[in-house]
């Protein structure tokens, strides 16, 4: 596809941009931004990719994975602003759920230790895991409202803070994992994966592309299940103190 | 009354607040041991918070709360909150069972409760047995306070503190509590302290009375003093409350 062609697909910007115009709903200046940034931000990976895949090396597949991690944590961290040090239990999650996958994937030999492997699989799960934390702090902080006056009756009656919080937190775990699991029993009835997608308009062998697209599904669900569960154990004790006293949410700074 | 024996509870000079708002502010005073005191004042006086304060789901921000002469923080806080078992108002239920709800205490230890157990303590709060297994969903108001104050004496506490428990109750279901609680109260020398905005009640249940205005003690001592208060301040809400 040469980048002519590329650019009328720039057609399937300016339907929303009139839409949201005409209607009045004020997401012009969102989608241009949007697509400014997909297009800088993909032709960049792009370049970069072909450089990293040229030079084989390890130490760029650490950093690219750096990088990943460093931008996912950038974006789920602002959902979790009330939970403290929620920084560095993101990044502790997605290193975890990182290390181990591929830890997995390499040392079964399920895929080959390559740059062309390593990066994508790593995109797909560093990318999904948070996607998962998003949807685990949403559901979790919100829980924890709704249930305060449930909280504090069991710490009334005696229990400690991991039984009080028990009911908000496996709520907000099963809650986020829920669309990875119902996705997959949809999948490839109501939509083609992107990826299976990619690789047979790129010419690849359908059926390849499908064992391939296997493997990475099962892959996320490893990172969902890890995912919420990991960062559901390291946030809960933050949310009390040492007298087992239930804190005040600092909902203010989650102004989103 | 003042002997370190005879107390329960006592506070010094306990102050609490939430940011900027100062709930309770300076209380000294104590609760007998093995006696039946009300807590009586306005709205928003800090009843509920002195409870919770007793009961350590929160702490003073300067002064000290000593039960049976002991500092609170000294106890584990699940020892503390058992000890001194709390029934709120607002009869907060966990969904399920009347039985899990019953349960709840001792699940939280890894014990069990026998449905046996379970059933005498129905028929103490004056609940019929078959209510055991409803879904506290489908239970009134009253049935819920019912329930509530069943699942705090589970703990078998030393301190019980009652948080208008009794007002969503008609007459008779009222009467009930009262004589049940006087019954905990004689046979097991539990210390009761019973938040109620009803001076009738006050009058006729404790020994002893507080009463709380603005986050302050302005009175306390036998409940006499409710019929005739020196306080400017308590002679009006008594006045206004027995209208
Ligand atoms: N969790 C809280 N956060 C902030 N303010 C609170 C909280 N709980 C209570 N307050 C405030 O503290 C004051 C005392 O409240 P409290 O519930 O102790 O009063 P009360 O005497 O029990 O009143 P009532 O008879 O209406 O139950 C009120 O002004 C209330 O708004
Ligand atoms: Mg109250």
């Amino acid at each position: 596809m040469s980048y002519l062609t590329l650019s009328l697909a720039l057609i399937f910007v300016l339907i929303p941009i009139f839409l949201s115009k005409t209607l009045k709903l004020g997401l012009e200046k969102d989608t241009i931004i949007a697509t400014v940034r997909s297009i800088i931000q993909l032709l960049a990976v792009g370049y970069v990719l072909t450089f990293v895949f040229d030079a084989e090396n390890f130490i760029y597949i650490t950093l690219m994975v750096i990088l990943m991690i460093a931008a996912a944590t950038q974006n789920a961290q602002k959902k979790g602003a009330a939970i403290k040090g929620i920084t560095w239990k993101l990044i502790g999650t997605f290193v975890f759920v990182e290390v181990l996958t591929q830890a997995i994937l390499l040392g079964f030999q399920i895929t080959p230790p390559t740059a062309q492997y390593i990066i994508p699989i790593s995109g797909m799960v560093v990318g999904n895991s948070m996607v998962l934390s998003i949807l685990f702090l949403n559901r979790f902080t919100s829980e924890i409202e709704t249930r305060q006056n449930e909280t504090e009756l069991i710490l009334s009656l005696g229990g400690t803070p991991k039984q009080a919080i028990h009911l908000s937190l496996m709520a907000s775990i099963k809650a986020s994992m829920i669309p990875t699991i119902e996705s997959q029993k949809t999948i490839g009835l109501v939509q083609l994966p992107g990826m299976m997608s990619g690789q047979i308009i790129a010419g690849a062998d359908p059926v390849q592309a499908v064992q391939f697209q296997l493997l990475i599904l099962f892959l996320l669900l490893t990172t969902a299940a890890v995912t919420s569960i990991m960062l559901g154990f390291l946030s809960y004790p933050t949310l009390f103190n040492k007298q087992m006293q239930m804190l005040k949410l600092d909902t203010e700074t989650n102004n989103s | 009354m003042n002997t370190l024996n005879d107390t329960a509870v006592q506070f010094k000079q306990v102050s609490y607040s939430d940011g900027e708002l100062q709930i309770i502010k300076n209380v000294t005073g104590t609760f007998p041991k093995g006696k039946i005191t009300t807590l009586v004042g306005p709205s928003g006086a800090g009843k509920t918070t002195l409870f919770r304060l007793c009961n350590g789901l929160i702490s003073p921000d300067s002064g000290e709360i000593l039960i049976n002469g002991k500092n609170i923080n000294s106890y584990e806080p699940t020892e503390l909150r058992r000890m001194a078992g709390l029934a709120l108002q607002s009869a907060t239920m966990l969904s399920g069972s009347v039985y899990k709800n019953l349960s709840m205490p001792l699940t939280l230890q890894g014990e069990e409760f026998s449905e046996a157990a379970a059933k005498d303590l129905l028929k103490d709060v004056g609940l019929d047995t078959d209510f055991l297994h409803r879904n506290v969903k489908d239970l009134s108001g009253g049935q819920r306070q019912k329930v509530s104050i069943a699942r705090t004496l589970v703990n078998k506490p030393k301190i019980l503190l009652l948080d208008e428990i009794t007002s969503s109750l008609d007459r008779v279901s009222q009467e009930e509590i009262e004589t049940l609680i006087k019954k905990i109260n004689n046979n097991y020398q539990v210390t009761i302290i019973w938040i109620t905005h009803n001076l009738q009640q006050a009058l006729s249940i404790g020994e002893y009375t507080w009463v709380m205005m603005n986050g302050e003690l302005v009175e306390s001592g036998e409940s006499s003093l409710l019929s005739h208060p020196q306080n400017d301040k308590v002679k009006h809400f008594v006045k206004g409350d027995t209208e």
